[in-house]
């Protein structure tokens, strides 16, 4: 009942003109970003992020989130018509979703990419609402201690899942806390960091790391090559974008599978999109009872991931709102948000903030409607966007950048700060350094700094208080687990070549 | 790859030393607890020891013959020059302000990097820090940078 109650009131503050302006907004924004490849959601919301700060938190909210799901839907056009994906988690659409659009089915593929996420979409706000509370209740009980380890095990699991090399993911995650304790310590008034700049005092606004590393950084490294892909043509007339019958039939299993996959991998921190999108792919193959034909353009190879991809937004968003652990570069900057908002992402969120919370959750299902309706008629319009010169766009997001760091602080100090910053980006992609652990340690940095201060100046300087309490003591070991899983792997590895070598 | 994870391993040790060294002047534990000195002392001794891990794990790799994907160079070279002319064009915000700025770096993109006529170039240029006029001054009411020039 309490669900219902919150659901309604949702929809109350979701469903004024304001807001739905701004849901369609990020929505449209959102299909734009994802469409183009190169410009991720994490990117665009990073940008627009200062732009938001006059407006009300609620609909500022509804509008960023509605980038972060909408990119999922225009992720697959560019997958679908490009071979290339819009965004990372559309990596596996390429797969089927090329092969449909060669043999002729451009059209059912992307409608049929558009319906997947409708559907997944659906359950994962469904999902959400109705698993954020009762988490956030548990959550209560949580002392320092505990927050210091659910902090410590959310950036085990995005160390693990960042990357190829777990050592350079662990750097990027160390670098990130570094950031974080630039400036002047909030319990001593010690500085930290600071090279004796006074304008470092107040620390390093995160709006600009984000927007380096990840919007000018993203566009230094995609200049690196002049020439671009060639798109496939998209047919007009709707009844062309609609999967026929036999399609859908084929695609009822993956839909399902889509979703709960997608959901359950977005809660864990680190899994992201990419990973749900795979898995999805996978098991929809090893259930398939045609498994040789996936790869060749069959339809329920592109609902899996698609489905997948969107469910896991919901997910994303359930530690985020109820804990305050963001799971991935998107969730950090969302929270990043949130806090300059000043609001306190945590489990006194949904109590504190009903119209926030509810107001987004409603949001979302009207989004997802919105972003069916923009998506199964206007993907021949989306699919211009393609072909719009990349040395007319790329200037555009390096403007967008300037202004959206300008206008937080209007200092030009933090204008080299970007550029330096942008080029940390740059060397990040070009080195193999995945960008979110940087984010991740960025962000919670502080907080990890203060429970873990905290829960010492409980117990008096006795490291024994993380691991004397169940709840901490678990995580932590889980932390530890999965930190060290991948070394086991290796030794095992180098165990095995070693006896192959002694024949 | 092997001599980039060398380089960049050296360079992440060498953060760490700064980071580890900074903290000692910090108070480590204090009676209220730990210091400002103890979160960074600790990071910084892990920055350390994984990126002398990452320089000999790229070491032992080059003994074993395993080698890195080749540096593209002209790659690498757009990248850089792209990141200089964004750099210079942050400098020249003060003198020049935003839009003059923004113009002179279309440009280049457009005329530099992409190699079109220089006619599109400064067409893109003066188009786009008019639309940015347009939007953000005008529209959303949020100042850019204004150089010598007054604008």
């Amino acid at each position: 009942m309490e669900i219902f109650d919150g659901l309604l009131h949702g929809f109350s503050v979701a469903l004024t003109p304001g807001n739905l302006l701004w849901c369609f907004v990020g929505c449209f924004l959102g299909t734009v970003v994802g469409v183009l490849p190169g410009l991720g959601p994490a990117a665009t919301i990073a940008m627009l992020l200062p732009l938001t700060f006059q407006m009300p938190p609620t609909s500022a909210m509804i509008m960023l989130a509605g980038i972060y799901y909408g990119a999922k839907y225009g992720g697959s056009t560019t997958a679908i018509l490009l071979n290339v994906p819009g965004e990372s988690a559309s990596v596996v659409t390429c797969i089927d979703g090329y092969q449909m659009a060669r043999r002729g089915r451009a059209g059912a593929a992307l409608g049929i990419a558009a319906i997947a996420s409708f559907i997944a979409g659906s359950v994962g706000v469904i999902a959400l609402m109705l698993v954020a509370p009762p988490l956030a209740k548990l959550a209560l009980s949580f002392s320092s201690p505990e927050y210091f380890a659910l902090m410590v095990l959310g950036l085990a699991m995005v160390v693990l899942l960042a990357g190829t090399s777990l050592v350079k993911a662990l750097l990027a995650m160390l670098l990130g806390l570094w950031i974080a304790s630039i400036g002047t310590d909030e319990f001593t008034a010690v500085s930290r960091f600071t090279f004796g700049n006074s304008q470092l005092l107040d620390g390093i606004d995160f709006v600009i790391v984000a927007i380096g590393v990840f919007a000018v950084g993203e566009v230094i490294a995609n200049m690196e090559r002049r020439e671009g892909a060639e798109v496939l043509p998209v047919p007009k007339g709707l009844r062309n974008l609609l999967p026929t019958w036999e399609e859908l039939k084929a695609c009822r299993f993956a839909f399902l599978n889509g979703s709960v996959i997608g959901f359950l991998i977005g809660i864990l921190p680190g899994a992201g999109s990419t990973i749900a999108s795979f898995i999805s792919y996978g098991v929809e193959k090893a259930f398939s009872k045609h498994p040789e034909k996936f790869g060749t353009g069959v339809p329920e190879g592109v609902a899996a991931p698609e489905g997948a991809n969107n469910s896991e937004t919901g997910g994303a968003l359930v530690p985020m709102l109820t804990l305050g652990i963001p799971g991935s570069s998107t969730t950090a900057i969302l929270l990043a948000a949130l806090v300059l908002w000043g609001l306190k992402p945590g489990p006194l969120m949904i109590q504190d903030n009903p119209s926030l919370f509810w107001g987004l959750v409603a949001s979302m299902y009207v989004g997802n409607v919105m972003l069916l309706i923009l998506n199964i008629p206007l993907i021949p319009l989306f699919a211009q966007i393609l072909r719009l010169p990349v040395y007319l766009l790329y200037p555009f997001i390096l403007g967008i950048s300037m202004v959206g760091v300008y206008s937080v602080s209007g200092s030009l100090f933090d204008m080299w700060m970007l550029a330096a910053f942008s080029l940390l980006g740059y060397l990040m992609r070009r080195l193999d350094y995945p960008a979110a652990p940087l984010i991740l340690g960025l962000v919670l940095g502080d907080s990890m700094e203060r429970a873990l201060r905290q829960s010492l100046m409980m117990s008096q300087g006795d490291l024994a208080i993380l691991v004397s309490r169940p709840i901490s003591a678990v995580m932590l070991c889980l932390a530890a687990l999965v930190l060290l899983l991948p070394l086991f792997r290796q030794a095992n590895a180098w165990r095995v070549k070693a006896i192959e070598e002694n024949g | 790859m092997r001599s980039a994870d060398i380089w960049s391993g050296a360079v992440l040790a060498a953060l760490g030393s700064y980071v580890v060294a900074e903290a000692m002047h910090w108070e480590y534990l204090g009676a209220d607890g730990p210091g400002p000195g103890f979160f960074p002392f600790w990071y910084g001794a892990a920055l350390i020891a994984l990126a002398l891990g990452l320089v000999v794990a790229a070491f032992m790799k080059g003994r074993a013959g395993e080698g890195g994907k080749p540096v593209q160079w002209n790659e690498v070279g757009r990248a850089l020059a792209v990141c200089g002319a964004f750099a210079i064009s942050a400098a020249l915000l003060h003198a020049l302000g935003f839009l003059l700025s923004f113009a002179l770096l279309t440009a280049f993109i457009v005329c530099v990097m992409y190699g079109r006529p220089l006619k599109t170039g400064i067409a893109a240029g003066v188009l786009g820090a008019a639309a940015f006029y347009v939007v953000f001054p005008v529209a959303l009411e949020v100042s850019l940078p204004v150089g010598m020039l007054g604008f």
